[in-house]
């Protein structure tokens, strides 16, 4: 039996790793594939406690089921956007977005 | 109550200039004048009605009662309070007679002076509001409604002065006169504030005067000056501030050296120059001290010897200019500061102590000193109302141009030439009267200043009489007379002549033949320092030494001048150029004075001072605009646009918040 | 004990995967390690028992979104793909690192410092017809409006998505 303070610690560690990612990162997909990963951890997370903490019930099986569609169609409108971004500004860097910059 | 038409005096000329103000433009020029005489013509009458009342009631203790028909307090500090009112008062009803009809005389007066000048409207409006402020500053109940009244004869000065505003030499001597006198006046506010501190008044209600004061219904009642208090805090406070008060009053009525506005100031309207700068505004300080004059009996007696000396001091340097002016207007205005002079003196020889061997007379000063302003005023007035017919035919005011007008102008003639004799101190004019008792007074203060005096009053008749000789009699200056022919003034301009005249030799002939026989009912019984019925009596001896030396110097005076060269004035001229010129350019009064503000004040003082305005102040809200401006500049990079750079801010603020949050 | 072998070859997995997804120069090699870390993640969910959350993971996220990102990377790196390199300013590197290290050590101190307890767990998985009653069910702790709702948000995602990209008409 693994106790749950592992499964925090990993779910810490790729969290923190996505969010150094995104703030580093300054290809836009790569941007949203670090956005991934935190969303990732997040699931492992809730699936962790459901199954080791409250066992009886079963909400963070479908708390990271919804997680997962949802962040499908995030994932889909965001290079959508891109995409669009892309054809604007002709390239896919997060420096070239300097419209609002003042 | 009585009394209560007073009101009226003041505030008839006040909604004159009102009217006249604002809808003056659109009126014709005579229906402007016509409203200012007919105002200024009721005023008189009831100053007159006023007198009469006044001075026909009975004594109170053989003292006319100090009446205060109106008093209501304008602006409450605390434990003291502005008032506004009226007060009446020997003195202040005798200055009203003087200054309603000398007004009254100037208004006809302008009716032909000013005719078809521009601004006619606006020149009635600054009379009325003139008349209105003298008026107000006489009748004063306080001492700070009578400073305000006072810088409002300042402005009023200052606006008919610069009358002829386009012209710059108006406007440089109205601001000089506005300046000097005002910065005279900061003194006096210094004087009033001192006083008013320490004795928590300023009312005009002195302890122990003696005269029982009646105040109307519905006034409010004057506060006790708490003379115990001043001077435990310091014996030499109510000297100071009555010392302070005089220098004031001192550049009003220009003194030494606060004198130098008043020679420019007749840059003016000749009108303005008879009523203000003759009659009524230059002898506010005058009446200044003889409105505080229990106080200075009562605690600075020794004090006044500082007014006798300056008064002495500008009388000899004014005497001493005149002899050698060549503008007629100059002449007069030098003759004004020296009969004010006069004054100053007789007011501050009435120092207890003095009563010397003549008459166990107090104070004969007081009486000489307002005396004279009466007929100082009438005669003066004359004068210059006068010379205003003389400049209105020859269109110049010098001297040189003039010469043989006695042909052309009798009825100016006769005039000029008995105000002359009054303001030598010829018998049976209203000069001598005055002017002997100043004279009597002097001798009994200290033969020393008794025989300056007498010489200042032997110079007095030279000028005056060179300066009548000069325009009335001599060469004719051909080419300016073929021009035009000089021509007699219209009516309106020669009756005001000729009814001053009337009172100048009225007076004279009762003030002489009363004083040479004791009467009753001369000016002593009306007006005197302690109050109570003075008869005037002549002393002999003066009186007929003064006469003689008055005669001699008319005498030299037409020796010199009177014929149609003048080979001695010539002579004279050659042999003392330097003292001629010193004297024709006042003695360089205006030299030193712009010396010492040009050169020290405002390179000494203002300078710096304008300096450190512009660098520390301005430079200190300059340094803060500068701050805020680079502390803005040096967030904007913060809104780089960088979205990553906001997710860092963002995680750390939230890192930094649920430390915060664990702590607590 | 093998419970906690498995785990450790996954964290392992699943930790270098992810530094290496978030620290390559190129593109095409962060998608695959990204790869790496959703079947590592769906290996965690077998592991806790939950085989049906482990198919959708690797069916949906692995499977799906995966390819979206494969997609979209040919369609818009163009540069990046053809071997340009991405350069990362050091100094952005040094404070994201600083930030997300600060924010680990908070939150593991968080996480560590609360008594948890594990419960003891029979490894049974949950149900298939349980978990499909739950998701379609009205009653209590039953989830058929989250469903409905995640399948509207999907629709409208897509048609989100075919709108903004979509190419402008022009005139021709």
């Amino acid at each position: 039996m693994i106790p749950v303070e592992c499964y925090f610690v990993l779910s810490a560690l790729l969290f923190f790793i996505g969010v150094y990612g995104f703030v580093t990162r300054r290809n836009l997909i790569a941007m949203l594939i670090s956005v991934e990963l935190v969303l990732n951890a997040v699931d492992i997370n809730f699936a962790a406690i459901n199954r080791l903490l409250y066992p009886n019930g079963n909400e963070g099986m479908f708390m990271t089921l919804f997680v997962i569609g949802v962040a499908a169609a995030e994932s889909a409108v965001a290079i959508a956007i891109i995409i669009n971004v892309y054809r604007q500004f002709k390239s896919d860097s997060v420096d070239a977005i300097q419209n609002m910059k003042r | 109550m009585e009394y209560s038409y007073s009101i009226f005096i003041l505030l008839l000329p006040l909604f004159s200039f009102i009217i006249l103000g604002l809808a003056g433009m659109k009126m014709s020029h005579k229906l402007a004048g016509y409203i200012g005489t007919c105002s200024l013509g009721i005023v008189t009458i009831l100053s007159y009605l006023c007198a009469f009342q006044y001075f026909g009631a009975d004594r109170v203790n053989d003292i006319y009662p100090t009446i205060v028909p109106y008093n209501f307090t304008w602006l409450p500090l605390g434990s003291l309070h502005f008032d506004l009112g009226i007060l009446l008062d020997p003195i202040s009803v005798v200055m009203l007679i003087v200054i309603s009809t000398v007004s009254l005389m100037v208004h006809i007066y302008s009716f032909g002076y000013m005719h078809g000048e521009k601004g006619f409207q606006r020149y009635y409006a600054f009379l009325s509001l003139f008349t209105m402020s003298m008026l107000g500053l006489v009748l004063a109940t306080n001492i700070f409604q009578m400073y305000m009244f006072w810088e409002l004869v300042g402005v009023s000065s200052y606006l008919l002065i610069g009358f002829y505003y386009p012209l710059k030499p108006a406007i440089a001597a109205s601001k000089k006169a506005f300046i000097v006198t005002r910065f005279a006046d900061m003194f006096f506010l210094i004087g009033i504030l001192m006083f008013g501190y320490f004795t928590h008044s300023f009312s005009f209600n002195f302890a122990g005067h003696g005269a029982e004061v009646i105040m109307g219904e519905g006034t409010t009642p004057f506060i006790m000056a708490d003379y115990g208090r001043a001077i435990t805090a310091g014996a030499m406070i109510i000297p100071t501030a009555l010392t302070l008060m005089f220098i004031g009053g001192a550049g009003k009525s220009a003194m030494f050296p606060l004198h130098i506005w008043l020679p420019d100031a007749m840059e003016g309207p000749t009108p303005v120059s008879a009523l203000i700068h003759a009659a009524t505004m230059v002898v506010a300080g005058v009446f200044q001290i003889a409105r505080m004059f229990p106080l200075w009996m009562a605690f600075a007696p020794h004090t006044l010897s500082i007014v006798v000396w300056v008064g002495v001091f500008t009388a000899f340097y004014a005497a001493a200019v005149a002899c050698a002016q060549s503008d007629i207007k100059r002449v007069l205005a030098f003759s004004t500061i020296s009969q004010i002079a006069f004054m100053m003196v007789a007011l501050g020889v009435s120092m207890p102590g003095h009563e010397g061997l003549y008459d166990d007379h107090t104070q004969l000063g007081y009486m000489a000193g307002m005396f004279h302003l009466f007929t100082h005023a009438m005669f003066k007035a004359c004068l210059f109302l006068g010379a205003g017919c003389i400049i209105h035919a020859v269109h110049s005011n010098e001297m040189a141009l003039m010469g043989g007008l006695r042909k052309y102008m009798p009825v100016t003639h006769i005039t000029f030439l008995i105000s002359c004799l009054a303001i030598a101190g010829i018998p049976f004019f209203s000069g001598f009267s005055s002017k002997d008792e100043i004279i009597t007074a002097c001798f009994q203060y200290s033969p020393v200043v008794g025989w300056i005096m007498t010489g200042i009053a032997a110079m007095t008749a030279f000028y005056m009489f060179r300066l009548y000789y000069g325009i009335f009699w001599g060469t004719e200056n051909k080419e300016a007379l073929a021009h035009h022919t000089p021509h007699e003034a219209p009516l309106s301009m020669t009756i005001p002549l000729i009814v001053l005249c009337v009172i100048t030799v009225g007076v004279g002939i009762y003030s002489t033949l009363g004083g040479f026989l004791g009467w009753e009912g001369s000016f002593g019984s009306f007006v005197s320092a302690s109050g109570k019925d003075y008869i005037i009596h002549f002393d002999t001896q003066i009186a007929l030494t003064s006469t003689v030396i008055a005669i001699l110097s008319i005498c030299l005076a037409t020796y010199i001048y009177k014929g149609e060269s003048q080979p001695i004035a010539d002579r004279l001229y050659k042999t003392f150029p330097k003292l001629h010129r010193a004297a024709y350019k006042r003695f360089y009064q205006d030299e030193i004075w712009q010396y010492v503000t040009h050169r020290i004040i405002f390179r000494c003082v203002s300078t710096p001072i304008a300096w450190f305005d512009r660098h520390v102040v301005d430079g200190t809200f300059n340094f803060m605009a500068w701050g805020a401006n680079e502390a803005g500049e040096s967030i904007r990079p913060w809104q780089s646009g960088d979205v990553r750079q906001y997710a860092v801010w963002f995680l750390t603020g939230t890192v930094a918040l649920t430390l915060i949050l664990l702590c607590i | 004990m093998a419970n906690l072998v498995m785990f450790i070859i996954l964290a392992v997995v699943i930790l270098g995967s992810a530094v290496l997804c978030v620290t390559t120069k190129r593109i095409m090699r962060a998608a695959t390690f990204l790869l790496f870390v959703l079947f590592g993640v769906a290996g965690i969910y077998f592991l806790l028992d939950y085989t049906f959350l482990g198919a959708a993971q690797v069916s949906v996220y692995a499977g799906g979104v995966t390819m979206i990102y494969v997609f979209a990377i040919q369609l818009v790196s163009k540069r990046t793909l053809q071997g340009f390199e991405e350069r990362v300013k050091s100094s952005k590197m040094i404070a994201g690192g600083l930030a997300a290290l600060a924010g680990l050590v908070v939150v593991c101190l968080i996480l560590l410092k609360a008594g948890f307890y594990t419960q003891e767990i029979a490894n049974v998985e949950v149900p298939m017809k349980e978990i499909g009653m739950a998701l379609v069910g009205s009653g209590k702790y039953q989830y058929v409006l989250p469903f409905e709702f995640i399948s509207v948000f999907l629709l409208a995602c897509i048609i989100g998505g075919l709108v903004v990209a979509r190419k402008e008409e022009k005139d021709v």
